[in-house]
């Protein structure tokens, strides 16, 4: 590998501390083993590793804050195992509660602004279009670089921090402009105009594009204008959980890919995908394994509940509780931002149980009894029976509060309709 | 049999071989504690990778498999060797960590074409 005199100095001790000498070994072993010729600097950071996965990598973050490592570039944290703001909400037993607090606290003593949340974007974090960062987490990996044109990689446990530590990343993979361009076209220009603006059409689209474009880059082609922030994010979240996408260009959308031929670069795709009405049902359907009967729960807020989906959440409820638990997980950015707005209250008052610095299927809060719990999340859809043991069932947030107030699954079918 | 490889971590190695017949991610596939195969619909769900030389021709992906990975190696459950059938870091990166931690650490090899199967016994001579 081609390093800088900095680099090289770091790595053998020269310059720095323990710990930045730690992380730049793994930063440019990870390249080595990568093939990357050379580091790239980067702007910022996210860091997953901050999630319990076991003592070890608690063990690791405290040795690097010991060989006083410091993180020498903006840096967000993902969830946590914990919910600070409400320590008991979470089961997860001692010890293993102790070590995840000990790997939370070892991210905020190494510089990582404690953000604890999967959507940092919503929380100030908004990289410029061309920007190269290193962010891990796959939803927010597939909103930086879709969305916002920057440029990321899916970094994960370790190489995270190390990136952030060392202010740079392996070049490869989406940090470099060739491997960014779009082989396969994703054609929607052919599915009812009222269906492409829906809430719910997002997620499902995402989980449709996450199993037929996995690994290789695509371009939607025939998304109409406007799109906003939440649908844009559960699109990305719905695609990054179903497959291991990390860039979908949008046509008109992401900043490189203002037309379908952009995306391309001028070039012929590989492939043309057109996408069905019957494909979207079927992709809904996927999402949930049961049609009718009781819930158990609603869970949101995958990615992180918005301020915005707080309001429709408000809005579509028109102050009738809930007759079962309706888990909102947020971050702490939206919970300040409630509060502002004296929605908090309310909210509380149907009957919302706030997660916050967490999600429900990362951590144990839902009941250990199985059941049937209700989402408008493609990813919690996803997530749900493996991680939790819940069965998910899949609506828009409308048949979610419906449903969350009645007790039994309720669907308005005609958001679907392929008029 | 002899073969060559490329070396991602050196190490001595020798003992039986489990191919993964299905991709499998580490996060969610592989209990951290126990290092048994616990993916739903794996076909080898119910096998465990310790002390196997564990022969992966394709990888997915979550990249929290690598802290699984530092996790079987802390836990002393990891297979013994890895053997890769694509160019990924995410495995290798646990090792690395481990290697850092002082704790034992295993060798990681690279192939293009992955001659081996579950139960050949097989000796990696990399040190």
């Amino acid at each position: 590998m081609n390093l800088t005199d900095l680099e090289k100095s770091i790595l053998c001790g020269d310059t720095g501390t323990a710990g930045e000498r730690m992380a730049m070994e793994i930063v440019t072993e990870a390249g080595r083993m990568l093939g990357a010729e050379q580091l790239v600097e980067i702007e910022s950071s996210h860091i997953d590793g901050c999630l319990y996965h076991g003592d070890s990598g608690a063990l690791f973050c405290e040795k690097l804050v010991e060989g006083k490592a410091r993180v020498s570039v903006p840096t967000t944290t993902n969830v946590g195992a914990l919910n600070l703001m409400d320590p008991r909400q979470c089961r997860l037993p001692e010890p293993q509660r102790k070590m995840a607090l000990r790997l939370m606290v070892a991210h905020t003593r190494m510089g990582c602004a404690p953000s604890w949340t999967c959507a940092p974007y919503q929380a100030g974090a908004r990289p410029a279009a061309g920007s190269q960062i290193a962010w891990g987490e796959s939803n927010a990996v597939a909103f930086a670089n879709t969305v916002l044109g920057a440029r990321t990689n899916r970094y994960g446990d370790f190489l995270d921090i190390a990136c952030a530590i060392t202010g740079r990343a392996p070049y490869y993979g989406l940090h470099k402009s060739e491997n960014r361009v779009a082989t396969l076209v994703i054609d929607i220009s052919g599915l009812p105009d009222t269906l492409v603006r829906q809430d719910a059409f997002f997620p499902v689209l995402g989980s449709l594009i996450g199993r037929l474009a996995g690994e290789t880059v695509c371009v939607v082609d025939g998304l109409p204008g406007g799109a906003t922030d939440d649908q844009l994010k559960s699109l990305c979240a719905g695609a990054a959980a179903t497959g291991a996408v990390g860039l979908v260009h949008i046509a008109g959308v992401t900043p490189e890919a203002q037309t379908v031929d952009m995306a391309l670069a001028g070039r012929p795709p590989a492939k043309v995908i057109r996408i069905s009405h019957e494909m979207i049902i079927e992709s809904r359907n996927q999402l949930s394994a049961a049609v009718s009967g009781s819930i158990d729960s609603v869970a949101l807020g995958s990615p992180h509940f918005s301020i915005d989906e707080c309001r429709q959440l408000l809005a579509l409820a028109q102050q009738r509780r809930f007759s079962v638990p309706v888990y909102v997980c947020l971050g702490r950015h939206t919970i300040e931002a409630l509060e502002n707005e004296n929605l908090l209250q309310a909210m509380k008052t149907l009957g919302v149980v706030f997660v916050v610095d967490t999600c429900v299927v990362v951590t144990p809060i839902l009941p250990d009894e199985p059941g049937v719990m209700m989402t408008n999340s493609a990813k919690f859809a996803h997530y749900a029976s493996g991680n939790t043991g819940h069965q998910p069932v899949f609506g828009t947030l409308a048949d979610c509060v419906a449903s969350a107030q009645s007790g039994h699954i309720q669907w308005n079918q005609s958001v679907w309709s392929a008029q | 049999m002899s073969w060559q490889a490329e070396v991602l971590f050196e190490g001595t190695a020798s003992g039986e071989v489990l191919r993964l017949d299905q991709a499998i991610s580490f996060w969610g596939g592989v209990n951290p504690a126990t290092s048994e195969i616990v993916l739903a619909g794996h076909p080898q769900k119910g096998l465990y990778v310790e002390d196997r030389i564990l022969v992966i021709p394709q990888l997915v992906g979550s990249s929290s498999s690598s802290a699984v990975m530092l996790e079987l190696i802390y836990k002393q459950k990891s297979p013994s060797a890895l053997v890769l059938g694509g160019r990924d870091a995410i495995l290798p990166i646990g090792v690395l960590v481990a290697r850092q931690m002082q704790w034992l650490t295993i060798p990681v090899l690279l192939m293009d074409e992955l001659p081996f199967n579950t139960g050949d016994h097989i000796s990696i001579p990399t040190g």
